[in-house]
């Protein structure tokens, strides 16, 4: 193996890596924001609000990771996915505007009116956010046409009842993670509410991920190529054999009530593991199904002059981000650190 | 919807590129504001925090939860509409990512990762962790969070300056992709340095300049009221008008270094921003005029002899270049630099006058009474942002018609979405830029409106006063009283 073989390999990990932190960090985040269609009380908003707020930022730094990591890693697969989805990263970074100003605008909004309009942006730039997400990996995983490593498609290519359904799930999904976090990090009324919403949540989630998982082969018969060879089933298998064990696992904790955190692992366990199954089956595409990684990826010098930069750096990060989460650490009531 | 904008938009001659860049040129506009709010202002919480620290006087600390919310406001702004850029490169310029992303890219993540995370994961600290951490970490978060905003300015100064002075890069023959040969020459690229410098001492002087605008606003008000004005008042005003009074010239030697390193490297844009058509020794320097792409000359010109050859070259006898030494298809909108060029200029010798006024006014003991001081003050509140917008408008346009200059043409690095796609864009990005900043402008206009006094209450202001609760987490004896009305002494 030659370097110009292997640096993609190790790319392909970490930017897969840098993906994965996003969701799951802003996962919470967002599925909170959309929770405030089921929370009505203004204090419990704030109290919702405040479990994210010293943190909030730094989740969403992992997606702007992932955008720079796609430009100086892989440009090619930048250069034609985001020309691909354009109406819908642009939407999605327009969400994210209005769901991120409305952290701080809320609170200092001058009147009730202009405060609740603020929560209205909150709640909707977080579920346009999350169903853009959704929608953009549900398109990707149906394939993107491309010509002379140019987007070669049409303005609407994305929009299929499959990337409509992927949108669904990840709205679902995220909210069911919004829940499980407030389990986690509130009590009183505001954790049992979200208790109670976790279970529809869930139910709906599993659905989904079955959902996804049957409909995904039909898409393109290659995402099977890891998946239905011998031996190389074996080492695969874990993943949906491990899904149905956290399903059961969740069930029980999300009923028992001195259970706080056990939920929200179980779910992070979840995402984890089809975020998993989705890279065996789009590997090594990244951008399906006419890309792959090395096709995809800059010249040796700009990932090897990066490489050294993200070994010693991201766990540089993820341990400052760790220390930031265990300051704020604990229950969060409204008489904590309102804002 | 979208045919019909295509259709009027191509009647008044707008193409797909144009609208492209027009929509990149709004969005980085907004956004540029935003990180030099925070470049500055970091750095003044940082040095008010290390005050409060070192003196434990009580004024220190009301100043800082006074710029800590304006600081909470601006931050938040420019992260979500830097987040869009991060991605616009790709939509809208994605043959330019495909080519150069090999270079730029990395940049950008070394930017993300040694910055950006830096400033996220400690302004939470900074904003929300005054009781949970204790002083000595809070002082410590909110430095690292200056560090971070420095940082930052400092890759994207590298790359901006990279598009702008290209080199340690080799060009794949059969791609025509940039493969990158030298780091080091890649980030230290000839017009890096000064370019740092001048953004730099942009950021600091804008800061300067509103916390002094803001002081004047409260001291013209308490004039009026006939109160006299409150320490925090008196001490913001004062530490604003000596930044100015120092950073003010030094920007001026920074502005007239990087105008010669743009002479060596850039002098199709020089001559733009001069107005100037034929190159010339002892060129006259035109105060005003206005310059005409299609007839290639300045119209009404009003020069003073030998001045241009002096400021450009530092010699009376020096040649200064012409737009006709270029090829047509190769210069830079001369129309637009001109007057970029002399709206900044302009506003940097008002910074230096107001600066120096506020000195002389110390000298005759009339500094917190100089009425017209402080409506002067009030006025150029704004100056440093607008001089900061106008420089940069004079070095992208100078840039043109490239993206990296000399080498990619703008025409080549569009993407290749069609006109209406762009255009609806375009007009969903200007009504929510307006909406969301507008917004965020008239809230951080009604904080620096309401007058800091003693005991300022800090982000945190609605907490009620410390419960004692059943959270666990912040050590109760650790607190510091940002309780309005309580005596702080560290």
């Amino acid at each position: 193996m030659n370097t110009a073989h292997l640096l993609p390999i190790l790319w392909a990990g970490i930017a897969a890596f840098t993906v994965l932190a996003y969701i799951v960090l802003d996962g919470f985040d967002l599925g909170l924001g959309m929770l405030f269609l089921v929370e009505r009380d203004p204090q419990r908003r704030d109290v919702m609000v405040n479990t994210v707020a010293p943190v909030w930022d730094g989740n969403e730094t992992w997606l702007v990771l992932g955008g720079a990591c796609l430009y100086g890693v892989f440009p090619i697969a930048y250069a034609t996915l985001l020309p691909a989805f354009y109406p819908l990263v642009i939407a999605m970074l327009l969400a994210l505007i209005f769901r991120g100003v409305a952290f701080e605008f809320r609170f200092k909004a001058a009147t009730p009116g202009a405060r609740g309009r603020w929560d209205l942006a909150f709640f909707g730039g977080s579920t346009v956010a999350a169903a853009c997400q959704g929608m953009i990996l549900g398109a990707l995983i149906q394939g993107v046409r491309v010509e002379n490593a140019q987007y070669a498609g049409g303005w609407f290519d994305w929009l299929t009842p499959f990337s409509v359904f992927c949108a669904f799930a990840v709205v679902v999904g995220y909210a069911l993670l919004g829940a499980c976090w407030l389990v986690w990090r509130t009590e009183g009324a505001l954790q049992a509410g979200a208790r109670r919403v976790a279970r529809p949540l869930a139910a709906i989630t599993i659905v989904c991920i079955v959902g996804v998982s049957l409909w995904t082969p039909a898409l393109h018969r290659e995402y099977l190529r890891h998946w239905d060879v011998w031996p190389r089933m074996l080492y695969v298998a874990p993943v949906p054999l491990l899904v149905a064990a956290l399903v059961a696992v969740f069930w029980r904790s999300i009923l028992d009530e001195t259970r706080h955190l056990t939920p929200l692992l179980c779910v992070l366990g979840w995402f984890f593991l089809c975020f998993t199954g989705l890279a065996i089956s789009i590997w090594p595409w990244i951008v399906p199904p006419s890309i792959d990684i090395w096709a995809a990826s800059s010249p040796p010098s700009s990932q090897l002059f990066l490489l050294f930069g993200a070994v010693i750096l991201i766990p540089t990060v993820l341990a400052y981000t760790g220390y930031a989460y265990w300051v704020f650490r604990g229950k969060v009531g409204h008489e904590l650190h309102e804002h | 919807m979208g045919r019909a904008t295509g259709c009027d938009l191509t009647m008044i001659g707008m193409s797909a590129l144009d609208l492209a860049r027009f929509q990149f040129a709004f969005t980085v506009a907004f956004h540029i504001l935003f990180p030099s709010l925070s470049i500055g202002l970091a750095a003044y919480l940082a040095v008010l925090e290390g005050l409060w620290l070192k003196t434990g006087r009580q004024v220190y600390f009301d100043l800082f939860q006074y710029w800590l919310k304006v600081f909470a406001i601006g931050f938040s702004m420019g992260v979500v509409s830097g987040l869009v850029m991060s991605y616009e490169f790709g939509t809208n310029w994605a043959p330019f990512a495909a080519q150069a992303g090999s270079v730029l890219g990395p940049l950008l993540a070394y930017e993300v990762m040694t910055a950006f995370f830096l400033e996220a994961g400690f302004l939470g600290v900074m904003l929300f962790g005054m009781r949970r951490v204790g002083r000595g970490l809070h002082f410590a978060a909110t430095c690292l969070v200056s560090l971070g905003t420095l940082i930052s300015m400092s890759w994207i100064l590298a790359s901006n300056s990279w598009m702008q002075t290209p080199q340690g890069y080799a060009i794949d023959p059969r791609t025509g992709r940039f493969i990158p040969t030298d780091w080091l020459q890649i980030i230290f690229n000839p017009s890096f340095p000064y370019r740092l410098v001048h953004m730099g001492l942009a950021a600091f002087l804008s800061v300067a300049l509103l916390v002094g605008g803001t002081g004047a606003y409260h001291l013209l008000r308490s004039a009026r009221s006939g109160k006299p004005a409150t320490e925090p008042v008196r001490v913001m005003f004062s530490m604003a008008m000596w930044m100015i009074l120092v950073t003010a010239p030094l920007q001026i030697l920074a502005g007239d270094a990087q105008g010669l390193n743009t002479l060596e490297h850039q002098p199709a844009k020089i001559a733009a921003m001069e107005g100037d058509w034929t190159g010339e020794t002892r060129a006259p320097e035109l105060l005003f005029g206005i310059p005409d792409m299609k007839a290639e000359r300045t119209d009404d010109a009003i020069a003073l002899p030998l001045l241009g050859s002096l400021i450009l070259t530092h010699r009376l006898d020096g040649r200064v270049p012409g737009l006709k030494d270029f090829a047509p298809r190769d210069r830079p909108n001369a129309t637009v630099l001109f007057f970029s060029f002399r709206l900044m200029v302009g506003l940097g010798l008002l910074m230096l006058t107001l600066g120096v006024l506020g000195l002389l006014a110390r000298w005759r003991r009339r500094f917190y009474d100089s009425r017209a001081l402080h409506r002067f003050a009030l006025a150029m509140a704004p100056a440093g942002f607008l001089a900061l917008l106008s420089g940069w408008v004079t070095t992208e346009v100078g840039r043109q018609p490239y993206t990296i200059y000399g080498v990619l043409r703008t025409a080549d690095s569009v993407s290749p979405i069609a006109l209406p796609g762009i255009a609806t864009s375009m007009l969903v990005f200007v009504v929510v830029y307006f909406i969301v900043f507008g917004a965020g402008i008239a809230i951080l206009l009604r904080l620096m409106g309401s007058e800091p006094h003693p005991g300022e209450p800090g982000p945190n202001a609605r907490e009620p006063t410390r419960t004692a609760g059943t959270h666990p987490g912040p050590a109760q004896g650790r607190d510091v009283g940002v309780t309005p009305g309580s005596e702080v002494r560290p």
